[in-house]
């Protein structure tokens, strides 16, 4: 560290808290679930090469509470990272800086990541009964 | 003296000359990952089950194994790129850096490894 340490970009102390900057957040706190997820994704599919009794103990462990929980979490995790990925792929292109844009395009990753984990979830529950 | 401009010196190199390669594998193995993601996604989603029996069919189709190779060695590669990020923002003591760097690396070839093995044993059955 240097002896004076410098303010860091954006200076959080001062910065007003708006849409942009939690989406930012959520986008990686986001990613740094589903790197979790990997590991769940790794058991599944070695339990599914392992045999049809190891598969079972894996069904068993994502079917308890703290299971459903994580798989719902991962759900919208991955939703909401691939639409607000999307959006950060335009912006990259240059495209959908305006105000209006970003704002509507946040709340589109948001609010389309809500519902699609709810109809995935529903769909998944109406298979099982 | 290096007779190149100073703009033709700092063109597409921040203050570590590097970066720009990075940035672009992330961006493009995010590109690879949305066809890739929802391939993956719908094909559990429409599955008819969820047991044993009709995975392990389902991934032991030629094309799916494939896919589902593809997607676990993007899928990792994309993660660390992230994660690695991560990282370098927030962990600034110099040893702590590297060391999860590192640990970050075996990790994820650990884990991207088995994942691959896994399902090459389901798609040529041992």
């Amino acid at each position: 560290m240097p002896p004076h340490p410098r303010p860091l970009s954006p200076h959080l102390g001062i910065y007003r808290w708006q849409i942009g900057n939690t989406l930012s957040i959520v986008h990686r706190f986001t990613g740094i679930g589903l790197a979790l997820g990997l590991i769940a994704l790794c058991y599944w599919l070695v339990s599914l090469a392992s045999g049809e009794e190891s598969f079972r103990a894996a069904e068993r462990t994502f079917a308890s509470p703290v299971g459903l929980a994580l798989l719902i979490g991962w759900t919208f995790a991955f939703l909401y990272h691939l639409l607000n990925g999307v959006r950060h792929l335009f912006w990259d292109l240059g495209l959908g800086f305006e105000r209006r844009q970003r704002h509507l395009s946040g709340w589109f990753a948001v609010l389309g990541a809500v519902a699609l984990t709810i109809c995935v979830w529903a769909m998944l529950w109406q298979g099982r009964t | 003296m290096s007779l190149r401009s100073p703009l033709g010196r700092v063109l597409g190199t921040g203050s570590a000359k590097e970066g720009s390669g990075h940035w672009w594998a992330q961006r493009l193995s995010a590109v690879a990952l949305i066809p890739l993601t929802l391939w993956f996604f719908f094909s559990l989603l429409l599955l008819p089950e969820l047991d044993y029996l009709t995975v392990h069919t389902w991934l032991s189709v030629p094309l799916s194994s494939f896919f589902a190779v593809l997607l676990v060695a993007v899928l990792t590669y994309h993660s660390y790129l992230g994660t690695q990020v991560v990282v370098e923002d927030y962990v600034h003591a110099n040893g702590a850096k590297l060391f999860l760097l590192l640990l970050l690396r075996f990790a994820y070839v650990l884990c991207g490894g088995a994942s691959i093995f896994a399902i090459l044993r389901v798609a040529f059955g041992s």
